[in-house]
């Protein structure tokens, strides 16, 4: 199965350390080798998108940057055998900015996708 | 010790449970390699890995989840190598032993026993690949010895796998574990000279375990697919470790674009629906570019396409066409010409027909079809009569055509092809 980490956090004014940057892609070559990795890439600040919103019947579309303080900064697909798995590669993720950019705060969202399995016929 | 990390759950003990068995899933592998490089044996290495399992179930509810679990349970297995040698008064006399060997000399002394390990884990990794997958053992043998090894199931896991009784399983890798060790197999990377025959050693059982996930229908246990993931991860894992081998890359090509199909592969009643008749929009399109790409470097790699490599092409034919109208039936023929040429096989020249009935017309695929009658192996095989009777249709031969597809019908025991083979034979006008 299949889930997606979503990291958030806050905008930063400085950008991450280089050997913050260096871990993480050591850690992605090494879930990569491990067969679990699928698909990752950072996203760019929000002041480069937008959003197209729909409420009360009415669409608005508005430029970034967004008012809220989270950033969305990147996300990574793994193919694991349970959630517990994909958390267990999201913590050492997380443990590298813990102990290589004193001070950051964020949070990586693990999120199952929905695969054949969920819409398997009636056995 | 304290755990660094909090866990918030109703059930503590259950999620940390979980949490160590996730460990246990990413570890397994590099864990047994690695101690199988300090006792030389891999039945003892797993052993000694499986120790450290049950002790990390007792120790971490109690004192939190390590900061570097792999490394916790690396450390303990280790601890417990060398309790039980020491145990077995043979402590001095490995130790003499593997002080000639300079590299694991150093790998006991270590204080950092993980870092040193890790220059080595690749190495580790694939001697166990090839130990598992030795060519002594059956391909059963190799099958469980892999997924057990290298994929960290339990003995359950794998005979639900393979639909076999539990003790069955046991037995199974109790029997391999010791005719490893009764023939005297080495913890050692093959020869170059045995490469390529030990290479098709470790492709072969990979490819089984695939096999045996895809050709489960839906609706059955959902260990199935969670099979094709597991050999999808093995070969990638093997891909990782051997990037030069093409036809490492040709099986994981093979395999990421057969498993792109799995959500299209069945009706809303759990009925099989054929390549053709397939939905393309539920062909997960991250598989098979990824499946593209790994074609991609296995044809760069050989100037020879070898059978992985070739059936990945064809499988990639399929795979690019939008609709089934676009496929390249004259690629696909050409490919499987090539397939049949160096690796004779009846099945493949059955498909072969198929192609050309496409590429080239009907009595052309029937000129390569009919031969095959003759083939022995072939005599009660269902897709035989279906592909003949299909292109018989399309030469307007309507009596023999259904003769053929009820031939199919009776040859098949799956309920729902039987019902697609009788549907067919019973939509063709007399003549």
């Amino acid at each position: 199965m299949r889930y997606l980490v979503l990291l958030k956090g806050s905008l930063s004014t400085s950008p991450p350390p280089p050997e913050l940057m260096a871990a993480i892609m050591r850690l992605g070559e090494e879930a990569t080798k491990a067969g679990a990795l699928l698909d990752t890439a950072g996203l760019a600040p929000s002041d480069q998108g937008a959003r197209v919103q729909l409420a009360d019947g009415k669409i608005t579309v508005t430029d970034g940057p967004f008012a809220e303080a989270k950033e969305m900064i990147s996300y990574a697909l793994y193919q694991v055998r349970s959630k517990e798995e994909a958390t267990e590669w999201a913590t050492r993720f997380m443990k590298l900015h813990r102990d290589l950019w004193a001070g950051w705060e964020g949070d990586a969202e693990v999120l199952r996708v929905f695969g054949p399995e969920d819409f398997a016929p009636p056995a | 010790m304290v755990g660094s990390v909090a866990v918030t759950a109703t059930d503590p003990t259950r999620a940390t449970h979980r949490a160590v068995e996730a460990v246990w899933r990413i570890e397994a592998g590099r864990l047994i390699a690695g101690l199988a490089r300090l006792v030389r044996d891999v039945g003892q290495a797993e052993e000694l890995a499986q120790d450290a399992l049950v002790i990390a179930l007792e120790q971490w509810p109690r004192d939190g989840v390590p900061e570097r679990p792999g490394a916790w349970l690396m450390a303990t297995a280790k601890h417990r190598a060398v309790d039980l040698l020491r145990r077995q008064s043979r402590y001095q006399e490995k130790v003499a032993e593997i002080g000639r060997d300079l590299e694991v000399g150093q790998a006991w002394a270590e204080p950092d026993l993980d870092d040193a390990l890790d220059d080595h884990i690749g190495d580790d990794l694939l001697r166990l690949i090839f130990t598992a997958c030795h060519p002594v053992l059956s391909p059963e043998s190799r099958v469980a010895l892999t997924l057990r090894f290298l994929g960290g199931l339990s003995t359950d896991e794998i005979a639900r796998a393979f639909l076999i009784p539990e003790p069955t399983a046991a037995q199974r890798l109790v029997r391999a574990k010791r005719t490893l060790a009764a023939r005297k197999v080495e913890f050692e990377l093959p020869a170059p000279a045995e490469l390529a025959e030990r290479l098709d050693s470790v492709l072969e059982a990979i490819f089984l375990i695939f096999n045996e996930g895809y050709a489960a229908s839906a609706g059955e246990d959902w260990m199935r697919p969670a099979l094709c993931e597991e050999a999808l991860r093995l070969g990638r894992i093997l891909a990782g470790l051997t990037p030069q081998q093409a036809e490492v890359h040709g099986l994981v090509a093979l395999m990421e674009i057969q498993a792109s199909r799995t959500y299209a592969r069945s009706g809303p009643d759990g009925e099989p629906v054929l390549l053709m008749d397939q939905d393309r929009r539920r062909w997960d399109r991250l598989l098979i570019r990824r499946g593209l790409q790994a074609l991609q470097r296995a044809e760069s790699l050989a100037d020879m396409p070898g059978p992985y490599t070739l059936q990945a092409a064809i499988a990639a034919c399929h795979a690019r066409a939008a609709t089934p109208e676009d496929t390249d039936w004259a690629l696909i023929a050409a490919l499987y010409q090539v397939l049949v040429h160096r690796w004779p096989s009846p099945v493949a020249q059955l498909n072969r027909a198929v192609a050309v009935g496409m590429a080239d017309g009907p009595a052309a695929g029937l000129a390569i079809a009919d031969p095959l009658t003759l083939e022995p192996a072939l005599a009660s095989y269902p897709m035989l009569a279906a592909v003949r009777g299909d292109l018989l249709a399309r030469l307007g031969r309507n009596d023999e055509a259904r003769r053929q597809f009820q031939r199919a019908a009776e040859l098949t025991r799956n309920q729902q092809e039987q019902a697609i083979f009788r549907n067919r034979a019973d939509r063709i006008p007399p003549a």
